[in-house]
């Protein structure tokens, strides 16, 4: 294990994240951003959620630095009482909890059509890509919608909180497989060519083997730099849908949902109550679409 | 050429029919429109007269028929949240929509690809370097972000833009502007540039990651070796090269505007087709959902089949079969 | 005669991460006016470099550390990106390996060639497509003044690489860097193509610079041979002295390794070994760990360039032959 790590920290990936400062930086904010969300639960200064600690007549209080405001609610309090911190931390959690999970559907689910696309060929791959395309020429955010939507009308009402997060998890990952898949297809496509392939199956082993053993560790590289700019991107759908009132429950906020909660207080002056974690979302976003950029550069075989 | 237009078009029917399938099957399986329009009171002889009204005792595939008959006529009910009908509501929204969309779409082209240029040739001054880091920025914004914050600063701080509503309009037949007033220009751009953002981003890097591929492509190596002036190879050949693929993608984005409209139209309460659609989400109004959906779907099918025959007049080698082909050695 | 090109000393090197690496290490020969010169190695042996080199297209982060080249007689290697550019196509022209990526798909042939001529010639427009429907009739494509308004993807390859030599001549330039003409094409259409730039360069006593590793085609073209090893110099000198009394071990293995129809040989030459990568020259002469006639000395002094009879070898065995 020891010897796998050294080998990878001497590695041109490695040598290539030291060198690049904007990587290094954007790896440390995601870190503690990562830190601040799990370990929400440990290191907040306060829960939001615990009704008994929260005390009304700290409503709408100002950030630290402002003149009414106070260093138990570092970054103010909203119209209940929250503290916008610790309120940050748990959205933070919950934001990229779903992103993440997103990605990992539509990865599993696009890597796995995406293999048998290319590896399979005739019916099976037009059929896949046909769908793929037409899915592709639809914005993801539609789609979502409409799944989110069409639960919304088919599940009653006291479930809808139950389903939210499966729905919401699903209907990103279902909005994003076609990249994944496109991706694999490519990439597996040439791999299929290739004499390690021909020389396995004349040994007699089987497609699914071949596909997953040999074919898949070789088509990775992309998956990853699309993987990062999916986290981006399904992390701005989550928040949007939020947003616009069909994402999570108000009972486990998200960033988005803190954004809207905090929008209706923007003209009446507690501006802080939105742009912090509106401030906190393009942090996060940011990190994660600084840290894509660089990958993609430094898995890039011809720009070394 | 024919043969391939035909193709295209046959694929294009397929496509909708697929979307008005799964509108069709929204329609009539998600919630009971019976229960929804007659409540919990009607006696059971109401709602079988209204059953047979609705046409829902007949076969699936005679039902289906009506749906697609309605629907080629533009009539897809009642909504149930506001009961009118939902082929009046799109259409009063649509202008709103449309104008919003395209000046979002100009904005993005105008600017983006020339910065998008500028950028791959001159990859590492100091001003390109920045119009990246702008890009980054743009692309890690949400939309919605983006509005609220420019309606902080030019609304609420500085006051001089509004940041609700379209303002005055002009109705033209069933068509409304908001183009010729100046009150309606004022209220179209914060949401037009908000809506442009992300696009402007999106556009710069491609453009510039296709000129930067171009312009290590085999034939620029080969026009350098002429000694031809560098404004031919990067203008002439670079830049016509980058703008052949750029097309499709551009096209391809008109149609994530329009549905990203969503969201520029919620925060501005701007009245067009998607902030429509947004209520009707919300309220399950399952008509609407329908119809937009089928409408959004015929506008994208639409735009497909231009982004493909422009393609087709673009680039020579899709043309294969209209000219002699090389012989001999 | 005047030598159209000079190469003298010069040296090219790539900084890496892994630190400096010299991909051309005091490389000098010479072009006369007129004439064929083949430079052959293996691949990486550094004679696309050179000829990237020479028509001022070294990819950055590559540069020339070392040396001059000189055009009749003036250096061209430290003149400007503009004064390069006239240069290029009007006084050295360049044809590379793939005809098909080397024509831009989106323009007509008679466009790109006409484009090439008035940026160079003071012609108009029209006069220059005249002149483009010639060169493509010179250039043995037939019906020229129809296929002048085709675009590249409607000829074959062979036809293509006409097209490309008609390019790379419409200046009429005085020397052309040809890096792997033929490798691309079909083995049956390779000598045609030769043969087309020779005829060609001839008519227009123009010189060719052929950068090639297929030796054969070397023997059938050249007048000269620069043999090129490990991005140095190994032996230059007449093409028949080289293939028939090569003097640098190398060459020898290089004449051995080609079968011929014409002597009964028991076994191909086989060079033990190969040629080290850039990061791993040995000290000393670089083919020193492969060469059956090693010395000493090879091991710690590189050789100069030592006259043998007509030939020029870089070998210590030749030292004390130098008065012969």
């Amino acid at each position: 294990m020891r010897a796998a790590l050294s080998k990878f920290w001497d590695g041109d990936l490695a040598w290539s994240w030291r060198h690049t400062p904007v990587a290094i930086v954007a790896t440390l904010t995601l870190l503690v951003m990562l830190i601040a969300a799990f370990g929400a639960d440990w290191i907040a200064p306060h829960n939001p959620f615990d009704l008994a600690t929260i005390e009304l007549l700290d409503a709408l209080k100002p950030p630290v630095w402002a003149d009414d405001g106070t260093t138990k609610y570092l970054l103010g309090t909203d119209s209940q009482g929250r503290d916008l911190l610790s309120a940050l931390m748990y959205g933070t959690k919950v934001s990229l909890l779903i992103g993440l999970a997103a990605v990992a559907g539509a990865m599993l689910l696009g890597v796995v059509l995406g293999l048998i696309s290319g590896y399979a060929g005739g019916r099976i791959d037009a059929l896949i890509m046909r769908v793929a395309d037409v899915q592709l020429s639809f914005p993801a955010i539609l789609i979502a919608l409409l799944i989110d939507g069409v639960a919304r009308a088919v599940v009653p009402g006291d479930m809808h909180e139950v389903i939210a997060f499966p729905v919401l998890v699903g209907a990103i990952a279902l909005a994003g497989w076609p990249q994944y898949a496109r991706t694999v297809r490519g990439s597996t496509l040439v791999e299929k060519n290739r004499e390690y392939v021909q020389a396995a199956r004349v040994i007699g082993i089987s497609s699914p083997v071949i596909m997953f053993r040999h074919v898949l560790p070789n088509v990775l590289g992309p998956v990853l730099v699309l993987a990062t700019v999916h986290l981006a991107t399904a992390i701005i759908t989550e928040a949007t849908l939020s947003f616009l009132g069909v994402g999570v429950p108000p009972t486990s906020p998200s960033l988005g949902t803190l954004i809207r909660v905090g929008n209706d207080f923007l003209f009446s002056g507690e501006w802080w109550i939105t742009i912090f974690p509106g401030a906190a979302l393009v942090l996060l976003v940011l990190s994660v679409n600084l840290l894509g950029d660089w990958l993609r550069d430094a898995l890039n075989p011809r720009l070394s | 050429m024919f043969a391939f237009i035909i193709r295209r078009l046959l694929q294009a029917v397929g496509v909708m029919l697929t979307v008005a399938l799964l509108a069709f099957i929204l329609f009539q399986y998600v919630g009971d429109p019976v229960m929804i329009m007659l409540g919990q009171e009607g006696t059971p002889a109401e709602r079988e007269q209204l059953r047979r009204d609705l046409g829902l005792n007949d076969p699936i595939i005679v039902q289906f028929y009506h749906f697609l008959a309605n629907a080629v006529q533009g009539d897809f009910g009642l909504s149930l949240r506001q009961g009118q009908k939902v082929s009046s509501l799109l259409r009063d929204r649509l202008p709103a929509t449309l104008e919003l969309s395209i000046a979002a779409a100009l904005i993005a082209l105008v600017i983006g690809v020339p910065l998008g240029v500028y950028t791959a040739l001159k990859r590492n001054g100091k001003l390109s370097q920045a119009f990246l880091a702008f890009s980054l920025l743009g692309v890690s914004l949400p939309t919605f972000l983006i509005g609220i914050l420019l309606i902080l600063v030019f609304s609420v701080q500085l006051g001089w833009l509004p940041s609700y509503g379209r303002g005055e309009t002009v109705k033209i037949g069933w068509w409304t502007t908001g183009l010729l007033t100046a009150n309606g220009w004022k209220h179209l751009i914060l949401p037009a540039v908000t809506l442009s953002l992300f696009q402007v981003a999106l556009v710069l890097r491609l453009v510039r990651s296709e000129m930067l591929e171009v312009l290590r492509a085999d034939y620029i190596k080969f026009a350098r070796a002429r000694g031809l002036t560098k404004r031919a190879i990067n203008f002439g050949h670079a830049l016509k090269n980058t703008l052949v693929p750029v097309i499709t993608i551009m096209g391809l984005q008109l149609g994530g505007i329009i549905a990203f409209a969503i969201v520029t139209e919620t925060v501005f309460q701007w009245p067009g087709m998607g902030l429509l659609f947004i209520q009707a989400v919300q309220f399950a109004d399952i008509p609407v959902m329908a119809a937009y959906l089928c409408l959004i779907s015929f506008i994208f099918v639409v735009i497909n089949l231009i982004v493909d025959l422009l393609y087709f007049a673009v680039d020579p080698r899709l043309r294969v079969g209209l000219g002699k082909s090389g012989g001999g050695h | 005669m005047s030598n159209i090109l000079e190469i003298k000393n010069l040296s090219v090197e790539f900084p890496t991460r892994r630190g400096t690496l010299k991909a051309l290490n005091d490389v000098s020969f010479s072009i006369a006016a007129g004439e064929v010169v083949g430079v052959v190695g293996e691949s990486g042996a550094g004679k696309s470099l050179t000829g990237a080199a020479i028509i001022g297209l070294l990819e950055p982060p590559g540069r020339i550390s070392g040396g001059e080249i000189l055009l009749e007689g003036r250096r061209i290697d430290n003149l400007s990106d503009d004064q390069m550019r006239k240069i290029r196509g009007r006084e050295i022209g360049a044809i590379f390996q793939d005809p098909l990526t080397s024509l831009n798909p989106l323009y007509t042939v008679g466009h790109q060639i006409a484009e090439t001529i008035v940026t160079h010639l003071p012609m108009t427009w029209s006069q220059a497509r005249q002149r483009a429907i010639e060169l493509l009739e010179s250039t043995g494509i037939p019906a020229a003044r129809e296929r002048i308004d085709h675009y590249p993807h409607q000829f074959s390859g062979g036809m293509r690489q006409r097209v490309v030599i008609a390019l790379a001549l419409a200046a009429q330039p005085k020397l052309i860097v040809a890096d792997e003409p033929t490798t691309a094409l079909d083995v049956s259409i390779q000598a045609q193509i030769i043969e087309l730039l020779k005829k060609m360069c001839r008519e227009q006593g123009a010189a060719v610079m052929l950068i090639t590793h297929d030796m054969g085609v070397i023997a059938e073209t050249a007048d000269r041979v620069v043999v090129m090893y490990a991005g140095r110099v190994a032996e230059i000198g007449k093409v028949r002295d080289v293939i028939h009394s090569p003097r640098h071990p190398y060459s020898v293995g290089l004449m051995g390794s080609i079968p011929s129809i014409h002597h009964h040989v028991e076994r191909l030459v086989q060079i033990d070994g190969t040629m080290p990568r850039l990061t791993a020259i040995p000290p000393g002469c670089a083919f020193n760990p492969r060469c059956p006639q090693v010395m000493e000395r090879c091991r710690i002094e590189r050789p100069d360039i030592i006259q043998v009879g007509t030939s020029q070898a870089a070998c210590w065995l030749h030292e004390t032959k130098e008065a012969s």
